[in-house]
């Protein structure tokens, strides 16, 4: 295969900053559910207050 | 009720441009900046006068729009001082005069700016002015949307403890447009390439407008509490 | 402020659910198919040249055509998402437009720079250079990139959450209607695009090339939905997790001090012992 070079490096920073961030959201979800009481964790249960 | 937004805007510009009289901050700071850009330039491209003349609008215009942040970060600081900001906002000033009437401040410091530079371009950089009218009509058009957007943005970033690291990265990227035109115009109006610069400076007066609706009816938003 | 919450465990401590697994699932199988079709399946761009009989085109360098051009698609889809929310941040005020604009926001920015980061490494083997300045989509790529990372840095600066979103707002909707501004004028700027000249004119996009490019654009569609799921579920949890933190250091704020030292203390009880 010709350009091995270029293709390993676009589809790879493309998988690999995705992967990346993909994890750290995982991660800082998982954090700042423990901080928040469970009726408010989502939308679909608690809407939020308006005006905000 | 057009007539009353005028009037205060005029009230607002004309307060704003005595400040600007009494403090001298723009012309003993921002306008000595300005030409120190210029001559920066000329030190890093080696001056020689033929690469001068050929760069001169381009280079003209980045020095405006560096010396306009400082503008434009200036009358954002008129009113932090002293909670005047909640006197003017309780004052009944509608939000959309208290914009025009801080842009067109702004506007005339600008173009006092172009007006220093082109003194610059024309003695350090050796140009020739090819056609005055299309300098003069690009520069007063270019300034509308440079206020505009600055003193948008300007007020955007008010009140944050970062408004002078924030301004350039939220304003320029928005005045690249501007940046070009005008760039462009002063090409054709210098003599520097062959561009029809009045189409141009019509793309520039289309920027201008959109920038100056876009400011009036957003300040509102960001004013209110 | 108290971190301890008698939250139950297990349930909703993590932003993912049992969809938000199959979406993730469906995602990841997606994108190994994609894999498969644009490295295996699909062909090389080699062309015979009618004259001297020698091979040109693209080669395999072609294979970046099925991740920068789904990139694209789903930037713009972000931050279409994104001046929706916007303007639904200056009219209906709710949180919920707020923390859509805002994840729209940082998603489309990452798939933004990615755009501009694959499409220079694509540009290199193909026409030979890194960069080109006057190249209109590239013009106008970067400048929506650079607008939106001022937003974003905007964004990280914690202020009163209503300003906040409201300034945001404004910024993400300046941005959108400057495009266009920006397009034309580079476009006028520079007659000869390299992005017209070569590349998706000269392609024969049909067949395989043509389904896989289609695969895609789904493939994108479906990281771009689990990336918003989770991001925006993570956006709210940082709005709650504030007003929650607001409202424990009240309450535990009220607990230290009784009703009646409250009164006493601004002289509206009579002391103990004081007798009239």
């Amino acid at each position: 295969m010709t350009h091995v070079g270029y293709l390993v490096a676009g589809w790879g920073i493309v998988v690999g900053v995705l992967s990346v961030y993909a994890v750290r959201l995982a991660r800082r979800g998982r954090a700042l559910s423990s901080l928040v009481p469970n009726p408010h964790r989502r939308w679909l249960e608690d809407r939020g207050v308006d005006g905000a | 009720m057009i007539g009353r937004t005028v009037r205060d805007a005029w009230l607002v510009a004309c307060r704003d441009l005595r400040i600007e009289a009494r403090s001298r901050v723009v012309l003993d700071q921002v306008v000595p900046f300005s030409i120190l850009v210029l001559v920066l330039f000329g030190f890093a491209l080696d001056a020689d006068n033929r690469t001068l003349r050929t760069f001169a609008p381009g280079l003209f215009w980045v020095a405006v729009l560096l010396s306009a942040l400082l503008a434009v970060q200036r009358s954002a600081t008129l009113d932090r001082a002293d909670g005047t900001d909640t006197a003017l906002r309780m004052s009944g000033l509608s939000p959309a005069s208290l914009f025009l009437g801080r842009a067109s401040a702004v506007y005339v410091q600008v173009v006092a700016l172009q007006v220093v530079l082109v003194g610059g371009l024309l003695i350090l950089y050796g140009v020739d002015v090819e056609d005055p009218l299309l300098l003069v009509v690009a520069g007063l058009v270019a300034g509308v949307a440079v206020a505009a957007a600055g003193t948008l943005y300007g007020a955007l970033a008010s009140g944050l403890g970062v408004r002078e690291t924030l301004l350039p990265i939220l304003l320029l990227p928005v005045l690249a447009p501007v940046l070009i035109g005008a760039t462009r115009a002063f090409d054709d109006a210098l003599g520097a390439a062959a561009v029809d610069g009045w189409a141009w400076t019509g793309l520039l007066s289309l920027a201008a407008l959109i920038l100056t609706v876009v400011g009036v009816s957003a300040h509102g938003a960001l004013v209110e509490d | 402020m108290a971190t301890t919450t008698d939250a139950g465990l297990g349930e909703r401590d993590t932003t993912g659910s049992p969809r938000s697994r199959l979406l993730g699932i469906a995602t990841l199988t997606a994108v190994a198919i994609l894999g498969v079709l644009a490295f295996v399946l699909t062909e090389a761009d080699v062309r015979i040249h009618p004259e001297t009989g020698e091979e040109f085109g693209q080669f395999d360098a072609v294979r970046m055509l099925y991740v920068h051009v789904p990139l694209v698609v789903v930037t713009y889809l972000a931050y279409g998402i994104c001046a929706v929310a916007s303007v639904g941040v200056l009219v209906k005020r709710t949180p919920w437009w707020d923390v859509t604009a805002h994840t729209a926001a940082e998603i489309g920015t990452i798939f933004c720079g990615l755009v501009l980061v694959t499409g220079s490494i694509w540009g290199r083997p193909v026409w030979n250079t890194w960069w080109e300045w006057g190249d209109v989509r590239l013009m106008t790529t970067l400048v929506l990139f650079l607008m939106f990372t001022g937003y974003l840095a905007l964004r990280r600066i914690t202020d009163d959450p209503r300003r906040q979103a409201r300034r945001a707002a404004v910024v993400a909707l300046v941005a959108v209607l400057d495009i266009p501004l920006v397009n034309r004028s580079v476009e006028w700027w520079e007659n000869r695009t390299l992005h017209q000249r070569s590349t998706l004119g000269e392609l024969k996009i049909e067949d395989l090339t043509l389904f896989t490019l289609f695969f895609g654009f789904v493939t994108a569609g479906l990281v771009l939905a689990w990336l918003f799921l989770h991001r925006f579920r993570v956006g709210w949890l940082e709005r709650a997790a504030i007003d929650h933190g607001v409202a424990t250091a009240i309450v535990e704020r009220q607990s230290e001090t009784s009703g009646a030292e409250v009164r006493r203390s601004v002289g509206e009880e009579p002391e103990e012992g004081f007798v009239p």
